[in-house]
C-alpha cells in the first residue's frame, strides 16, 4: 500500500531565481510566495478570487495566486509585483501610477500593476474582451476597454478614475 | 481546508485510475475547487490534477465544426479565431464570464462542471439538499432572488452560473468523456440534469468519469452572422448573470428561417429555448414575433417569491436581443 503523503516539493522560478520548496499541498501560490519566500508584494484581500489583489503573472499570463495551489503549478515561472522593476528604475507601469496618483492605500496596487502588465500583453496578442465591438478586428484598448479587462482588480478606495489614464498612457 | 495528496495524471487511463480512490477529485484550473475547498463545500482526500493532460489544442472536426481539449483555457478559447470568426456567440459568452485573471487559468472542462453559486449551497453551516442531500433547501423560502425560474424542484432551485454552457446550448455541442466503462459522449444540453430529487447531481456524468474533449456542431455562417450573447447582471462586469440569452437567427425576406436560442441564470443548467424556436420558425421577424416566442417559453416559468422579475427581464432580454439581430440584417 502506498503511503499517503499530503506534502510535496515544488519547484518554481519566481522573479528569475529558481526556488525548491517542501510545502503542505495546501498551500496556495499566494501563501507561498508571502510565508515561505518573504515575498509580501503580492496581498491577500478576499482570499476567494474576486478581488485580484494577490494577482502576479504565470508564464506571463496573469493569474489569481490565491487560487492556485502551489504544487499545480511547480515548474512554472512566476512574476510578482516585486520582479517588474528594472533594479531602482521602476516598471513604466509603476511609474506612471506614481505619476497619475493611480491609489490611496495601495493595497490593491501590486495586483492592479501585475494584472495591467498581463493584460496590456493580451491587447497585443490580439485578444479581444467582451466590449469589443469587432470580435475579428485588432482590438483598440479604449478607456471602456480598460475598465472591462480591469475589472477583476478592485479598488476599494475607488482610484478607478485614475486608474485607467494611468494605465492607458503606458499602454497606448 | 482538509490535508489532501496530490498527484499529477500523466494520461487519461492513470486519471481515471487515480481518482477511483477513495475521495478523490479530479483538478482542473481550480478556480471553483479551490474555492470550494477553502469553504469546506468540499474536502476531497486526493486531488488528480488533470490540467496538464495533452488536451490543450483546437482542432478542425471532421463533421465540420471544432474539437476543444477539456484544458483549454478559458480565454485561450476566447481569443481562438477559428472561434471568433465562426461562432462569436461563444466568444461573447466566454469573455462575459469571471475576470481576465479566472479566464486565464480556469479550463474548458472545469466551466462545464463549476457548481452553483446558490449563497446556501457556499455555506456549510446552512442545510442544502445539492452540498448534504436530505437536509433541505432554504432557498425556496429564503434568499432566492437570483435563483431558478424554469426546472426547479422541491429539494433545489439552483441556476448553473456557466455563460459559456448556454452559448453551447444554442449552438449544439458534446463532450467526450473517458471512465472506469470506456468512452462515451454526451449531447449538450444533456450534459445538464434537472435537479430533481436528485439535486447533488448537476450533470449527468457518473463517477470517475473525465471529460476529454468538448466538441461544437457545425453553425451556418448565416447563423453565426447574426448571432450574439447577452447577459444581464447587477454591475457590468465580473459578476454572474441575472438573465443571460445566447441566440442566432437567419432572417430572408423578413421571416426567420432558423433560429437558436438558450437561456442562462433560469434553470440548474442552460436552458435550451425549443419552445420559443418552433414558434419562431418560419414567422415574420416583428416584434410581435419575438414577444410570442418569449412567451412561449416562458409559460412554463415558476417563479419564486423574490424572483418573479426575472420572467419579464427574460421575455424583454429576448426580445430586444431577437429585435437587434434582425435590425442588423434589414
Amino acid at each position: 500500500m502506498r503511503r499517503v503523503t499530503h506534502h510535496a516539493d515544488v519547484s518554481l522560478r519566481i522573479n528569475g531565481t529558481d526556488h525548491s520548496l517542501s510545502l503542505d499541498t495546501r498551500t496556495t501560490l499566494l501563501d507561498a510566495l508571502r510565508e515561505q519566500l518573504g515575498l509580501t508584494g503580492s496581498k491577500k484581500g478576499c482570499d476567494h478570487g474576486q478581488c485580484g489583489a494577490c494577482t502576479v503573472l504565470v508564464d506571463g499570463r496573469r493569474a489569481n495566486a490565491c487560487l492556485l495551489l502551489a504544487v499545480a503549478v511547480d515548474g512554472r515561472d512566476v512574476t510578482t509585483v516585486e520582479g517588474l522593476a528594472d533594479g531602482e528604475a521602476l516598471h513604466p507601469l509603476q511609474a506612471s501610477f506614481v505619476e497619475h496618483d493611480a491609489f490611496q492605500c495601495g493595497y490593491c496596487t501590486p495586483g492592479q500593476i501585475c494584472s495591467a502588465v498581463g493584460m496590456i500583453g493580451e491587447v497585443r496578442d490580439g485578444w479581444p474582451s467582451a466590449v469589443t465591438g469587432d470580435l475579428r478586428a485588432e482590438p483598440v484598448l479604449t478607456d471602456d476597454e480598460i475598465r472591462e479587462r480591469m475589472s477583476g482588480n478592485l479598488c476599494r478606495c475607488g482610484a478607478y478614475a485614475n486608474l485607467v489614464p494611468a494605465i492607458a498612457e503606458v499602454a497606448r | 481546508m482538509r490535508p489532501f495528496a496530490y498527484e499529477r495524471a500523466s494520461d487519461a487511463a492513470g486519471a481515471v485510475a487515480a481518482v477511483a480512490q477513495p475521495g478523490a477529485m479530479y483538478l482542473g484550473g481550480g478556480t471553483n475547487l479551490v474555492d470550494l475547498m477553502k469553504l469546506g463545500v468540499e474536502s476531497p482526500e486526493r486531488l488528480v490534477d488533470v490540467s496538464r493532460l495533452p488536451y490543450d489544442r483546437i482542432e478542425e472536426a471532421p463533421g465540420g465544426g471544432l474539437r476543444i481539449g477539456a484544458a483549454v483555457r478559458n480565454s485561450e478559447l476566447a481569443a481562438d479565431p477559428a472561434v471568433r470568426e465562426r461562432y462569436p456567440l461563444l466568444a461573447l459568452a466566454l469573455l462575459s464570464g469571471a475576470s481576465g485573471q479566472l479566464r486565464n487559468v480556469a479550463t474548458i472542462g472545469g466551466n462545464l462542471l463549476q457548481r452553483t453559486r446558490c449563497g446556501y449551497f457556499q455555506d456549510v453551516s446552512k442545510p442544502c439538499n445539492k452540498r448534504r442531500p436530505g437536509s433541505g433547501c432554504p432557498a425556496r423560502e429564503g434568499d432566492h432572488r437570483n435563483l431558478a425560474i424554469l426546472g426547479h424542484s422541491e429539494a433545489c432551485v439552483a441556476t448553473h452560473p456557466s455563460d459559456m454552457a448556454v452559448a453551447l446550448a444554442a449552438i449544439g455541442a458534446e463532450v467526450h468523456v473517458t471512465g472506469p466503462d470506456g468512452q462515451r459522449t454526451i449531447p449538450i444540453p444533456g450534459l445538464h440534469r434537472l435537479p430533481g430529487d436528485e439535486p447533488s447531481r448537476d450533470t449527468v456524468l457518473e463517477p470517475g468519469e473525465l471529460i476529454t474533449a468538448l466538441e461544437l456542431e457545425p453553425l451556418a455562417p448565416t447563423l453565426a452572422a447574426r448571432s450574439t450573447y447577452r447577459k444581464v447582471r447587477d454591475r457590468a462586469s465580473f459578476s454572474f448573470a441575472v438573465v443571460s440569452v445566447a441566440a442566432a437567427v437567419e432572417v430572408a425576406g423578413g421571416t426567420v428561417r432558423d433560429c437558436r436560442i438558450a437561456l442562462g441564470a433560469v434553470a440548474h443548467g442552460p436552458w435550451r429555448a425549443w419552445r420559443a424556436e418552433e414558434s419562431l420558425r418560419g414567422a415574420r421577424a416583428t416584434e410581435a414575433s419575438f414577444a410570442a416566442a418569449a412567451d412561449a417559453e416562458l409559460a412554463q416559468a415558476r417563479p419564486l417569491r423574490d424572483n418573479a422579475f426575472k420572467v419579464p427581464l427574460a421575455r424583454n432580454l429576448l426580445v430586444a436581443t431577437l429585435a437587434d439581430l434582425c435590425e442588423e440584417v434589414a
